[in-house]
């Protein structure tokens, strides 16, 4: 293992440190439990959102923290959702009296890391919503698996809703914002090499010099198939139309019903993509690869929606969701409205993302 | 002899040891169908309990073992840390108020600490988890005690059943969390969960068998 590391096990902390230090001017971070907060939280009467998840994924999520984005991230040790003493510390800190939005990737560990924290800051009175995102098109199945894992829309769906909040929509609305955003959002991901968690020390899997993986997910979770390394028109292709032709997906995920006062089974379906679709197209490198590369498959991507018909009206393009180190990208298409895309335009200042300010 | 809390602070140092000690191994099964951090976080987290026995030293068993549970919760993160803090928490309420326990009593824990698992998890025996492991143990203990075995008889049944249940979940499909993303692939695979689980009762009945 070759990183610029000091000790393993001080990953999380060191660059938590670092990231108090870069720029004390947008987040503060509140160490044990850790999260990345607003410099100016609480925002009163501002809905707050806050996400979470294993770090590895830089600058998701503690990046995205500030204006017109999150008020609160909580990272884990790499790879693994944080803890939920960490999102209720957060949730209470940031609370500015418009109660929370958690935005949860669908994993086991971090659905059942936020329930936790969810249920405890209610039972201390503050209003919080969760929202599920799960994205993959990699996975097929949600009765036999977790169901498709969260990945770029993640991102997307922390700039729109973090936007949706600062202009003063209320916490249903910015939560209703969220779902749609996630039910509108695909991604898939590829890679061409391992990554390595630095306590771990090794690969996570392994992949022969000539060999990629797709479907991948950002953990190295295996994806649709393992196969001989293509070129970048036709790993774009494969990617791209995966994600546009894959039929409608249903898939039935726990919120909390706030009349009910208790965890509910919601079913979600994702209308596929079709002829006249406006998108925002999101072209991500999990780590190890180059902004060159990126260009690559961003040309190839806009071809194929040209030709079916989907007009791209935003893009995003860089290392956004990340595997550490991974050789590999992913691609994510948002279907757009022009309320998303307004709020997607909106003024952002955070680490990771900023412009209009 | 009665259990008594000294022995339930006993069986966590104990379990932190075995736990320590199977830090890599664990680690290894997760890499095969997970990501590689089961035993970095379950060590992790009875580290973080061994740090909080002092301060309960001199309470019921159901106090330590809620203790125990939240020091899960708030250090192991991943699934682990809900489901095995779930389990203690679970377990530490069926034993509120109690300094001495009977086998029955270990039982109630046990089966609390199940039920616990597949309310959080929302899972069931046969997907290639940890419950694969707890199940079949409280029920061969159950069955043990019903047929009037003692407590060390009791507990060396339910680590058999244990360990078969660990070993059943090779051949099994993995249904939930990230090893179920392999599909056909996580078939051929010894659960990571089920074998942390084995591995804490079998400390159970080892202590039992150095008392008798």
């Amino acid at each position: 293992m070759k990183k610029l590391i000091n000790k393993p096990e001080d990953v999380v902390k060191e660059e938590l440190e670092g990231m108090a230090l870069a720029y004390p001017d947008l987040v503060k971070v509140h160490f044990d439990p850790n999260f990345v907060y607003r410099a100016d939280a609480p925002v009163k009467n501002k809905v707050a959102v806050i996400s979470g998840g294993g770090s590895g994924h830089e600058p998701m999520h503690g990046g995205f923290v500030g204006v017109g984005m999150l008020d609160a991230a909580c990272p884990g040790e790499v790879f693994t959702s944080p803890t939920p003493d960490q999102m209720l510390e957060a949730t209470k800190m940031v609370n500015g009296g418009a109660g929370v939005l958690h935005i949860v990737k669908n994993y086991s560990g971090d659905i059942m890391n936020f329930e936790m924290a969810a249920d405890m800051a209610r039972a201390e009175g503050i209003r919080v919503l969760s929202i599920l995102i799960d994205d993959d098109v990699a996975v097929k199945d949600s009765l036999y698996t977790q169901g498709r894992r969260g990945v770029g829309t993640t991102v997307l769906a922390e700039k729109i809703c973090g936007a949706a909040a600062e202009k003063g929509y209320d916490l249903k609305r910015v939560a209703d914002l969220c779902r749609r955003v996630n039910i509108n959002g695909r991604s898939m991901g590829m890679a061409l090499t391992p990554c390595t968690v630095p306590m771990a020390g090794k690969p996570t899997f392994e992949l022969a010099e000539d060999e990629m993986e797709i479907g991948i997910g950002i953990h190295g979770e295996p994806g649709r198939q393992r196969m001989k390394i293509k070129t970048a028109d036709e790993i774009t292709e494969m990617l791209a139309l995966s994600i546009i032709e894959d039929p409608a997906y249903t898939r039935t995920v726990r919120e909390w019903d706030e009349d009910k006062e208790e965890w509910v089974d919601v079913t979600l379906e994702d209308p596929p993509f079709k002829a006249g679709d406006r998108v925002l197209a999101f072209v991500n490198s999990m780590g190890g690869t180059p902004a060159i590369e990126l260009l690559i498959i961003y040309r190839k991507l806009h071809e194929i929606c040209e030709k079916k018909g989907l007009k791209i009206v935003r893009n995003l393009i860089g290392p956004y969701i990340t595997s550490l180190e991974m050789q590999g990208c992913s691609i994510t298409l948002l279907k757009m409205d022009d309320e998303m895309i307004e709020l997607w335009d909106a003024p952002v200042k955070t680490p990771g993302l900023r412009w209009g300010m | 002899m009665p259990i008594t809390t000294a022995d339930v602070l006993e069986f966590l140092r104990r379990s932190a040891d075995v736990l320590h000690e199977n830090k890599e191994y664990l680690t290894e099964l997760d890499s095969a169908i997970g990501d590689a951090d089961h035993g970095i976080n379950m060590d992790r987290g009875f580290q973080n309990i061994l740090k909080k026995l002092p301060s309960v030293e001199d309470k019921d068993a159901g106090t330590i073992l809620k203790t125990s549970g939240m020091a899960l919760v708030s250090s192991v993160g991943g699934a682990g840390g809900p489901l095995y803090g779930t389990a203690f928490m679970q377990a530490g309420m069926a034993l509120a108020g109690k300094y001495e326990l009977t086998a029955e009593d270990v039982l109630a824990a046990l089966d609390a600490a199940l039920k616990g698992v597949m309310m959080r998890g929302k899972s069931k025996p046969g997907q290639k988890t940890m419950i694969d492991a707890i199940d079949p143990a409280v029920t061969a203990m159950r069955e043990a005690l019903d047929s009037g075995a003692d407590t060390l008889e009791a507990l060396e049944r339910a680590t058999a059943a244990a360990e078969k249940g660990m070993k059943d979940t090779i051949p099994m499909l993995a249904m939930k969390g990230r090893a179920s993303y392999l599909g056909e692939r996580s078939i051929g695979h010894q659960d990571p969960g089920a074998t942390s689980s084995y591995l804490l009762i079998r400390t159970m009945a080892e202590m039992a068998r150095e008392k008798a």
